[in-house]
């Protein structure tokens, strides 16, 4: 399988992912 | 003193962050494929000799100041903050701990593979071929990880408005 990493977009795509996972962690550990 | 450290030092936060996140999106957007191109026509000399070493000095320095003026900004709230012991200082401590990784791949895996890769250390050819992927990786794991960096470091004072720093 190939790197995500190595295209800009897959780079973006799990930027994204990740940003939404921590977001929605964050917010269910705070309530 | 609160000037220095609210006023000063969010200013200077930024500022820094500023330079090395825009170094950073200059390196994955633009310099890695006008190398890519340049080595097809010859002309990379131009940006591995004159462009690359001055981008990575500010680009390394810029890591060290703005996370230095993040630690000065956290201040007493530091340690609460990088081990989540008070729940308003989660969500910028997120956002410190993603930067906090992001000035070690700086330092320990971008900045001595790229001395290999310019020129400036010692390294036979096996060796530059395995630094230019390992900087790569390094660098765009950087550009993955700005993004839930910035947004953590946004929503302190945005959607997780809990914090006072």
């Amino acid at each position: 399988m190939k790197n995500p990493l190595d295209s800009l977009w897959g780079t973006i795509t799990l930027g994204l992912v990740l940003t939404f996972l921590l977001f929605n962690l964050v917010r269910y550990a705070l309530q | 003193m609160e000037f220095v450290t609210l006023g000063l030092g969010r200013w200077l936060h930024i500022a820094a962050g500023v330079m090395w996140i825009g170094l950073l999106y200059y390196f994955n957007f633009v310099q890695v494929p006008a190398l890519a191109d340049a080595g097809k026509d010859g002309t990379a000399a131009g940006i591995t000799k004159h462009v690359a070493p001055r981008a990575l000095f500010y680009f390394r320095w810029a890591a060290v100041v703005t996370w230095l003026a993040g630690a000065m900004l956290l201040g007493r709230h530091f340690h609460e903050a990088l081990f989540f012991l008070n729940p308003a200082y989660v969500p910028i401590g997120v956002g410190a701990w993603l930067g906090t990784i992001m000035i070690f791949n700086v330092w320990v895996l971008i900045w001595p593979n790229q001395q290999k890769i310019l020129g400036l250390k010692a390294a036979s050819d096996d060796e530059k071929a395995r630094a230019r992927r390992v900087a790569f990786l390094a660098s765009r794991t950087n550009t993955m990880l700005s993004l839930p960096m910035l947004f953590f470091m946004v929503a302190s004072g945005g959607v997780f408005r809990t914090a006072v720093f």
